[in-house]
């Protein structure tokens, strides 16, 4: 035998990993993409895999430039290049996307040092760097199943594309004309992952249950944009479905369960992640109430994540045995 | 009640039916005249000495300190320098065994008739705690403080080690009546055994043999790591607290090992000292997995050949459990008062579970096994930053390097090992 290993204790390590984590999410996110692809057709697909590419090289290229090591295999570039692909609508053109995965890797997470430095969601500041920018582009959506009267089943169609004339419309977060069946099965307009609230439902059920995720923070959010909803109905008077169609349209339920739960920029204790959850719910409604854009899930995970360090700090845990001991007798 | 625990392990417990059995008489022994936490002992036998077993070869005026015995009969040969493994060095005696094993003749049961003669039978028995930490037994049962429980420790929460707990299943009567020796010189009331739940047996055998006694309750425990930790026994028995700075004896217990208080039945009945112990002996490349009762100082290599390891695939040797035991730097350091195991391990045991770290994700599994909630993520930043004030606020000085943070860490970074660093951190900065 060789020289023993000396180090110090424990001495053993749980199966999970950073990486196994990250391929994890992106599994739940398969059902999701799986939806999208199904109404939008090929091109669904192919702009989440682009992204994912570009996401990835973006970061291989980033550690390079800074002499660092190359942490390509921990899943988290692709993660993110796959979630901001599921926030873009379908049409949108790939030099559009890949300057969006590159904002999001190389501004938003590596020049912050890279994962678990950065202090917002690379994939959301990723999605409103776009909206701001081309906006037209970003908001330009595609009819369900428009790829089968496209050419090549619209898998080289972008927004303005002459082909696509009367095959684009509003989503029906602004528009409010899909059902619900329609919205529960993604057969609507919007963004190519979000649409579909069974399949964003099965992949946050599935987090939920590996313990991947804590329920604190979609339960938060969504209990509390559901709560806000209600009192609006009761005061305006509306019809009850509309608490339900404000949780399953738009990009909510893909924001609740992956993107408001995304560790590094999210508060760590589960005291933390309620109060973000509300925040998120509070936000979204104002957002979607009293602003002039038509979707506030985003802009309301990057307003909470940056208050993220004020949550934690705000929330830490009282570890048993802390204050002062009191003698007994004494 | 809430119970405190960390997190769930896979028990491994593959050697808790194998029945306890000696170990062969080994060639030599080597004894270190530290085996405890506190002042080491002086040798008082020197080079070509004869010893018989039990006699006493170190001991030391300090209080905090347990004297040390000769485990076996035979002539000392050296007496050397010795490296522990906490880096410092203490003298360490060694001794050529002989056919006979004569037992000394001070060997005889001690007359015990009040406190301060079971205190000081304790004391010459050479009883330090049993369960991993060493803690002299003498100090431990003598408190300023006014104590009212006996809490006896059969949780035996760390993986593969069953020493305990074939302790209890082989002779469940010295662990009562050990209890009881305890409680009656001690004066005190009440007695709790907490066992964790994977030891049904073991219950079940106490609880029985309990029954005649009210005074003293078996309590079972959830399987959650670490059950055995002092302050979570305490919590998940008694519901007390042991609050920053406190000893348990501040809360009114005493916690001691089921093999320490059935130790103490022994001794009071033969006056045999602390010279031999159980240790379990497991881990991936040991052919014959066992409970062997082992003369301490027995070089840890002869206990490894009893158990059929593979000497030539074994990387990574440990004393105790894969959670909290120590590193054995070379196989032929001696096993120890406090060793409740041999664990031997290959190299794809020890690569696969001494990974890369890589970048904390903020994922806040640490926070959740903590036993005792503590915040490692924010106590690393502040060590980094070298904020003694922030430490103390984080209250890293309760962390009892239970390991639970570091198993969990998907990014696999050294948790507990930044917390014992910003622990000594905080601790010398209070000093000042």
């Amino acid at each position: 035998m060789g020289l023993l290993t000396v180090s110090p204790s424990p001495h053993v390590r749980s199966e999970m990993s950073t990486q196994k984590i990250m391929l994890m999410v992106i599994l739940a996110l398969v059902p999701a993409i799986a939806a999208g692809t199904i109404v939008f057709g090929p091109r669904a697909l192919l702009l989440v895999i682009f992204c994912a590419a570009v996401s990835m090289m973006t970061e291989l290229v980033c550690r390079k430039l800074m002499q660092k090591e190359n942490t390509i295999s921990d899943g988290s570039a692709m993660l993110t290049g796959v979630l901001l692909a599921l926030n873009l609508p379908v049409t949108l053109p790939l030099w559009q996307a890949a300057v969006g995965c590159i904002f999001a890797i190389a501004v938003v997470k590596q020049l912050f040092g890279g994962l678990g430095c950065n202090f917002a969601n690379p994939a959301i500041t990723g999605r409103i760097f776009l909206l701001l920018s081309v906006g037209s582009d970003m908001t330009t959506w595609a009819k369900p199943f428009y790829y089968l009267d496209a050419p090549f089943f619209g898998l080289f169609e972008t927004s303005g594309s002459a082909a696509l004339d009367g095959l684009t419309g509003a989503t029906p977060l602004v528009t409010g004309d899909a059902g619900l069946m329609e919205l529960l099965l993604g057969n609507t307009g919007g963004s190519l992952g979000e649409t579909s609230a069974l399949a964003l439902l099965i992949g946050g059920i599935f987090l939920i249950v590996t313990k991947l995720i804590s329920p604190a923070t979609p339960v938060a959010y969504l209990g509390s944009l559901a709560a806000l909803t209600f009192v609006q109905v009761l005061i305006t008077g509306g019809e009850m479905t509309d608490v339900l169609y404000a949780l399953l349209s738009g990009g909510v339920l893909l924001g609740a369960f992956f993107m408001a739960t995304d560790y590094v920029t999210t508060p760590i204790t589960n005291k933390g992640k309620i109060i973000f959850g509300i925040g998120c719910g509070i936000l979204t409604f104002v957002i979607r109430e009293f602003a002039s854009m038509p979707e506030g899930c985003s802009f309301s995970i990057l307003l909470m994540n940056l208050l993220t360090p004020y949550i934690d700090r705000f929330t830490m845990t009282k570890p048993v045995g802390a204050g002062t001991p009191e003698k007994e007798g004494a | 009640m809430r119970k405190l625990g960390g997190i769930r392990l896979s028990h491994h417990k593959g050697s808790e039916n194998c029945k306890s059995q000696p170990l062969p008489r080994p060639e030599k022994v080597c004894i270190p005249m530290s085996m405890h936490i506190g002042a080491p002992c002086s040798p008082i036998v020197k080079k070509g000495d004869l010893v018989t077993v039990g006699q006493k070869i170190g001991d030391t005026d300090a209080f905090m300190s347990a004297p040390i015995h000769s485990s076996v009969s035979g002539k000392v040969t050296a007496i050397s320098d010795y490296r522990m493994s906490n880096g410092r060095t203490c003298k360490l005696v060694e001794i050529q065994t002989d056919e006979e094993q004569a037992v000394c003749p001070d060997v005889q049961p001690p007359a015990v008739h009040d406190k301060d003669s079971f205190l000081s039978a304790i004391r010459e028995s050479g009883l330090t705690g049993m369960g991993g930490a060493s803690f002299p037994a003498h100090v431990k049962l003598a408190p300023r403080q006014k104590v009212d429980t006996l809490c006896i420790n059969g949780a035996e929460c760390e993986p593969y080690i069953t020493s305990d707990y074939r302790q209890m299943a082989e002779a469940p009567d010295e662990v009562i009546d050990g209890a009881l020796q305890v409680m009656k010189w001690l004066d005190l009331p009440r007695c709790v055994i907490g066992i964790e739940s994977n030891k049904p047996e073991a219950i079940r055998i106490l609880t029985e043999r309990a029954a005649a006694h009210p005074e003293i309750t078996v309590v079972s425990l959830p399987c959650t790591y670490p059950q055995g930790a002092e302050k979570v026994l305490i919590y998940n028995t008694l519901g007390r607290i042991v609050m920053e700075g406190q000893l348990p004896a501040d809360q009114g217990v005493i916690v001691m090992n089921v093999s320490s208080v059935a130790f103490v039945s022994r001794y009071l009945k033969t006056g045999m000292p602390m010279v031999t112990r159980m240790v379990t002996v497991d881990g991936d490349v040991i052919g014959n997995r066992c409970n062997v009762v082992v003369p301490v100082g027995t070089p840890v290599k002869n206990v490894l050949e009893f158990a059929q390891c593979d000497l030539e695939k074994a990387k990574k040797i440990l004393y105790g459990g894969p959670m909290m035991g120590v590193s054995v730097q070379d196989i032929n350091d001696p096993v120890l008062k406090a060793n409740n195991a041999i664990l031997a391990f290959s190299e794809a045991f020890a690569k696969k579970h001494s990974p890369k770290a890589t970048a904390c994700i903020h994922c806040g599994r640490c926070i959740s096994a903590c036993p005792l909630n503590l915040m490692p993520p924010d106590i690393s930043r502040a060590y980094a930053r070298k904020d003694t004030a922030a430490l103390e606020k984080l209250k890293v000085t309760l962390c009892m390097n239970c390991g639970c943070c570091t198993y969990v860490c998907p990014a696999k970074r050294p948790v507990a090992e930044i917390n014992q660093f910003a622990k000594a951190l905080a601790m010398s900065a209070a000093k000042k």
